[in-house]
């Protein structure tokens, strides 16, 4: 069971106080947008083997969306961050690249 | 005027800790920028804004931090609707939101030797000694609903539900402190 | 026999005498024995029936891995089947029963399973029932649920309480023998948060048994030095009695304590969080492979040198040691020095053994070299043990009448709980074993190993070796520096030799009668007919076969199972592999598992402020969400369908009365809160006066329904959103998903209010009545028009009343503090006395909505109805630019113009649609099923109309008004409806709005 540390109250969260939101830093596509573009949103992801960058709340708590640079096949965690961003942070890529190399 | 009820009215339990009911409680949620409502707070309460996940102050009047842009007040149950009136008012032009939520909650005390043992039972939650102290307030889950608790004391803790899960709420804590149930772990 | 010795036992006391029961008999034991040894003690062998040939089988262990003695413990509901004999403490007053056998266990009608043998070979059940099909369910399937399954379920429901309990520590040490007390004590020296725990009652794990000696003293001084050390020190708690289950990510442990006082929980489940986990596990002794050796009797030789030195208990009179490797010698040396005849040492070894062997020699023991055994023979207990050349094919060259056999095939680390989480192994060819690869371990959120093995477990059989490396691991997983280690005198040991079957060219009907797995009757013919059918894969052969499966987990079975397979296979072990470990290491109870979660507490239940009262006055409950709302209130003698009638005739002819409070409330505010509500509902809301309110749609990004309700405006900056009864918390979660991780420039904040308020929604004819009877605020249809709402009080209590309606009557809904709600409630009730006023619950709100052709959420609509499907266009804005769901409500599939839209439906002959049921269509599908036009999503019996009334997704429905089409029953007929407009009573609107 997951230990995700949430950076909005600070507290070392296990998985049953977390729900899960899938992949991050998606780029809603609105109307106007073409059929692919639109389809890619919706339904397409990445589900990497290695570092996904994924979204969980800390529903039984604070309450707030954030972050988690996860290894799906070692279940690593290299980092949490804010869900206010549109891509990972430096230090999560720094983290990443001195881990991972 | 008749008096308010809470769910369950003064209903206790006895066991490795005392489960207790603590009536109608007067708790108010401010949602804004911290820092924007830092001063309407202090005038209003006493109290400067807690720090992360700290709680100032009592059941009477107190502060607590919720989130970082939700803050939790505790009043009497009567001050509830004036203070968040006053709150409202004293923050006119500030994107805020106060709303007086006593009535959708239900508080309790668990108390007594085995509290921090007990609660270890339904929280995933590291209840030891020095590891959890007055001052802090864990937002969590108790089994299966959310809650919230404090330490009011060395062996007391404040806890915070929904009120419609009040009978659930009791009933695990009830069976948590069970007489005979001690762990001796703490 | 069997039987207590004058002396010895360290775990029992004999001052305190114990009596139980077995099979009814009437037996005696010691506090401090195990259900076992006490047993063993009363010369009770035989405990049991194997599973598939039902072979009468006795002790083969001492702990956890004991595979036959499985017993049913306890009377009534509060029995328990399966528990193990060898882990289970003794009692006063205990009963214990043995299972799978009938009439007894003595003469059991099974046995002929056993004497057929030959025709259930591995695979049996698969091959054989298979034809002709129509016998699996009449003959094949009955006879053999009858057989399947071991031991008895309790019949009642269980009368105990059973609890959770979370812990957490930087290390977690799991064993407590000398590897993990010294782990635990090394870790704790560095101030580390140690948490050591211990599957048995008492520490020091083998090491007292076997008589070593640590640092110069006795193992048993050392372990109760080093537990009152560790009991010195703060940061370190020692518990026994707590068995790990299973490691999980993260450095998550879950652990069972199973023996807990009494008046307290039975059991109790340990959740475990620790920075580090060192399974201190130790070894377990396999059995060896010859022919008959699952005679009672015959057992491993540590669980010998158990019995004796735990309990002072001899397991014959005559014990024959069969032995592979040197450990068993000390059983040999045991016995003897106890004064129980040990006729001989058969070494498989043609070189024999080291020190041991010196010893065993002085001591005057006969020790036949290169020897093996041809059989043990014997019916419900051991007779006799027959001889043979260990590399010959059986001849056999010796007998030796004995009524016990003690064997041991080598040791297995207990790599279990390494496995758990995706540690790996290795295979050392020296000591003929499976033993953790460091190199591979299982990882932790930081990406370091988070699981270190010490002692036994880790490979290491010397003591010296033990220590060193529980010290290393002990220091390693808190951070610290090592220190000096323990010594200890060992024995020099001569090599294991790597025997998987005695003879080694043992013939077919020897191999046949070798068991590898006693708990499933697995034998070495068994995996070799697997081999040979193809079943190369070790996990295909342990399905094919079941070795290794249940409650055995390859504790026993394991190592024996791969290395018959890989001689079958004529492959190296290594290439052959394990199968998977997994948890739980030993069963758990559902109890333990279930918690505080069972009877009244089973999952929280939600009750609204005016539950009581409904409680009071029979209602007849529905679940909704974790809600309860009264269905009904049926008076005395009254059915459901009638009080629902009599509950809708009162409101439209008079007036009802209806708890609405577990409505979701969300208050939506800020400079940004008009925007935010724009996109959160298809419609346009941020042009409603404060004061005013509006019904609204909310769709998911998806394009299809999730929620409905109307929305009041409090004043230019605030909104208040009711949403429907289940989603309260998901729609409050759907706006704060949008503003926290897309929106978060918008100045908006949200709060979830709803159980803050009582909601009562008084409707019918005479509700204005009522609140004017009331008193305190102006209700009037000028002051109060329909679609607007009003703060004010209500006999004297503060209310905001909304004047809207989902019943098409005229209608209020009132909002007050949850801790006045039942005061309210009551207030209403002596109001609305004067004009019949009755409660009506979730039923009558349903069908008199259905009569009024409004939508349901969860009924119009299952995640794939879109707003556009149930003619809800004019709720659309076509203004605004976008809204959550807008660009994909304009996918060509969305768009489609054959989409079934929602109709009312009436049946010709006035009866009630069934749920679900389809419209028929001509012509057959790909599949060849009927083709379908249509479906019905609510259908009522309308007291109103005095017929069925209902609605309906149907192709192209809007365009058809008054066709007939067929409607499937349960029953297989069809019943005609015909499409008529889905608002059924008042079309015009004039009963709310006046």
């Amino acid at each position: 069971m997951l230990l995700l540390r949430c950076p909005n109250c600070g507290i070392e969260a296990e998985e049953t106080e977390l729900t899960p939101g899938g992949e991050a830093h998606l780029k809603r596509e609105g109307p106007g947008s073409d059929e692919v573009s639109f389809e890619s949103y919706l339904f397409t992801r990445q589900n990497p083997r290695g570092v996904h960058f994924e979204r969980w709340r800390h529903a039984q708590g604070c309450g707030k969306w954030f972050h988690a640079a996860r290894d799906t096949v070692t279940m690593e965690v290299l980092g949490t961050y804010s869900a206010q961003v549109t891509e990972p942070p430096a230090e999560i890529r720094a983290e990443i690249e001195r881990r991972r190399g | 005027m008749s008096n308010p009820d809470s769910a369950l009215p003064d209903e206790v339990h006895e066991g490795i800790a005392a489960v207790r009911e603590m009536g109608p409680q007067g708790m108010v949620t401010l949602r804004g920028d911290h820092a924007a409502v830092a001063g309407a707070v202090q005038s209003a309460t006493g109290f400067a804004v807690p720090g992360q996940r700290r709680i100032d102050g009592d059941l009477g009047n107190g502060i607590a931090w919720m989130s970082p842009d939700e803050l939790l007040i505790l009043c009497d149950h009567g001050a509830a609707p004036g203070l968040t009136a006053t709150l409202a008012q004293s923050l006119a032009g500030t994107h805020h939101l106060a709303a007086d939520v006593s009535d959708a909650r239900e508080v309790f005390s668990l108390d007594g030797p085995g509290a921090r043992e007990a609660l270890a039972k339904l929280a995933p939650v590291d209840l030891a000694p020095g590891r959890f102290e007055p001052g802090e307030l864990r937002r969590t889950r108790l089994a299966q609903v959310p809650a919230a608790f404090w330490m009011a004391g060395p062996e007391t803790f404040c806890l915070v539900v929904f009120r419609s899960v009040a009978r659930y709420a009791f009933d695990i804590l009830a069976k948590a402190a069970a007489p005979g149930s001690s762990v001796g772990h703490f | 026999m069997s039987r207590r010795l004058p002396r010895g036992g360290r775990l029992i006391d004999r001052d305190t005498p114990v009596t139980f029961t077995f099979n009814g008999r009437e037996l005696g034991g010691h506090a401090g024995d195990t259900l076992a040894s006490a047993l063993l003690a009363a010369d009770q062998v035989l405990l049991g029936r194997s599973f598939k040939y039902h072979r009468p089988r006795g002790l083969v262990a001492s702990g956890s891995e004991e595979p036959n003695a499985l017993l049913g413990i306890g009377q009534g509901a509060a029995s328990e089947p399966n528990q193990r004999a060898t882990t289970t403490p003794l009692q006063p007053g205990m009963t214990a029963v043995s299972q799978n056998h009938w009439p007894s266990l003595e003469w059991d009608v099974g046995r002929v399973n056993d004497a057929a043998r030959h025709f259930f070979p591995a695979g049996f059940y698969y091959k054989t029932f298979i034809h002709p099909r129509p016998f699996w369910k009449h003959v094949f399937e009955p006879v053999i649920r009858r057989a399947a399954g071991l031991g008895t379920a309790p019949t009642g429901p269980d009368p105990d309480s059973y609890e959770h309990f979370h812990a957490f520590c930087d290390v977690l040490v799991v064993g407590g023998g000398v590897a993990g007390l010294q782990a635990a004590l090394t870790a704790g020296r560095t101030g580390s948060r140690v948490l050591l725990i211990e599957q048995r009652g008492h520490w020091g794990g083998r090491a007292p048994v076997d008589g070593v000696n640590i640092d110069g003293a006795d193992a048993a001084d050392w372990v109760n030095a080093t537990v009152q050390a560790l009991e010195g020190m703060e940061n370190v708690t020692i518990r026994t009695g707590v068995m790990a289950a299973g490691v999980y990510d993260h450095g998550y442990v879950i652990a069972s304590e199973e023996s807990l006082p009494e008046g307290g929980p039975r059991h109790r489940l340990w959740k475990i969080r620790a920075g580090h986990i060192v399974t201190a596990t130790g070894a377990i002794e396999r059995p060896l492979a010859f022919a008959g050796n699952d005679i009672p009797g015959v057992m491993l030789a540590s669980a010998a040198r158990d019995y004796l030195a735990d309990y002072g208990v001899a397991v014959g009179d005559r014990v024959v040691v069969v032995t592979n490797n040197d450990d068993a010698y000390r059983t040999a040396l045991a016995l003897t020095e106890a004064g129980i005849e040990v006729p001989a040492i058969v070494d498989l070894r043609e070189s024999g053994a080291g020190a041991l062997g010196e010893a065993a020699r002085a001591a005057g023991l006969t020790i036949f070299q290169g020897t093996g055994v041809h059989a043990v023979k014997g019916n419900a207990r051991v007779a006799k043990i027959q001889l043979c050349r260990q590399d010959g094919d059986g001849a056999v060259t010796a007998e030796l009448p004995c009524d016990a056999v003690a064997m041991s095939g080598g040791w297995s680390p207990v790599v279990h709980l390494w496995s758990h989480c995706g540690g790996k192994l290795t295979w050392d060819d020296a000591q003929a074993m499976f033993r953790p690869d460091a190199g591979r371990p299982p990882l932790g959120a930081d990406g370091r190993a988070m699981v270190t093995v010490a002692g036994a477990a880790n490979g290491e059989l010397s003591t010296a070796a033990v220590l060193a490396d529980a010290t290393r691991a002990g220091a390693g997983a808190a951070g610290g520096e090592p220190g000096t280690a323990p010594g200890a005198d060992d024995p020099a040991e001569a090599p294991i030799a790597p025997v998987w079957l005695s003879p080694a060219n043992a013939p077919y009907a020897l191999r046949s009668k070798a068991w590898l797995d006693y708990q499933n009757d697995v034998k070495v013919t068994d995996v070799e007919l697997a081999a040979r059918e193809g079943y190369e894969s070790v996990e295909h052969t342990k399905r094919y076969t079941t070795l290794g499966m249940a409650t055995d987990q390859g504790k026993l079975s394991n190592i024996n199972g791969l290395a018959t397979l890989s001689r079958a296979l004529e492959k190296p072990i290594p290439e052959v592999g394990t199968t998977t470990f997994r948890p739980p290491y030993t069963p758990i109870s559902f109890g333990a598992i279930a918690g505080e979660a069972r009877g009244e507490t089973f999952q929280p239940l939600r009750r609204t402020p005016i539950h009581g009262w409904h409680e009071a006055n029979g209602a007849d409950w529905e679940p909704v969400g974790h809600w309860r709302r009264p269905y009904c209130f049926p008076k005395a003698g009254e059915s459901k369908h009638d009080a629902v009638a009599r509950e809708i005739n009162a409101t439209r002819n008079g007036v009802g009365l209806l708890d609405a409070s577990t409505l979701g409330k969300i208050l939506v505010k800020g400079p940004d809160a008009g925007r935010f509500m724009d996109m959160l509902y298809t419609n346009l809301m941020s042009s409603l006066k404060p004061g005013k309110c509006r019904y609204g749609l909310m769709c998911s990004e998806n394009g299809f329904l999730i929620d409905d309700g109307v929305v009041a405006r409090l004043d230019d900056d605030t909104f208040l959103v009711h949403t429907t009864t289940g989603g309260a918390d998901r729609i409050h979660a759907h706006m704060e998903e949008w503003l926290q991780t897309e929106w978060w420039d918008w100045q908006v904040y949200t709060v979830n209010i709803t159980e803050a308020f009582a909601q009562v929604a008084v409707v019918g004819p005479k509700a204005r009545a009522v609140l004017e009877t009331l008193g305190g605020m102006d209700v009037s249809a000028d002051t109060l028009p329909f679609m607007t709402f009003a703060d004010g009080e209500l006999a004297g209590i503060p209310a905001r009343v909304f004047r809207i309606s989902f019943s098409g009557e005229l209608s209020y809904e009132v909002a007050v503090p949850a801790s006045r709600g039942r005061e309210f409630w009551d207030a209403a009730l002596a109001a609305g006395a004067a004009h019949g006023i009755t409660p009506y619950g979730t039923e009558a709100l349903h069908v008199m909505r259905a009569e009024k052709g409004f939508i349901m959420i969860g009924d119009e609509t299952d995640g794939t109805v879109i707003p556009q499907d149930l003619g809800l266009d004019w709720a659309i804005s076509k203004k605004k630019d976008d809204y959550i769901g807008k660009r994909a409500q304009a996918r060509s599939h969305m768009t489609d113009p054959t989409r079934w839209k929602l109709v009312g439906l009436e049946t010709l002959d006035g009866s009630v649609l069934e749920d679900g049921a389809l419209a028929v269509a001509d012509g057959r599908n790909a599949n060849g099923q009927g083709n379908t036009q249509g479906r019905v999503t609510s259908t009522y019996r309308s007291p109103t109309l005095g017929r069925g009334i209902a609605m309906g997704l149907v192709l192209n429905g809007p365009d058809r008004m008054g066709e007939v089409l067929d409607f499937t029953t349960l029953a297989g007929g069809t019943v005609k409806a015909k499409i008529v407009s889905p608002v059924f009573y008042d079309p015009e609107g004039e009963k709310q709005n006046v």
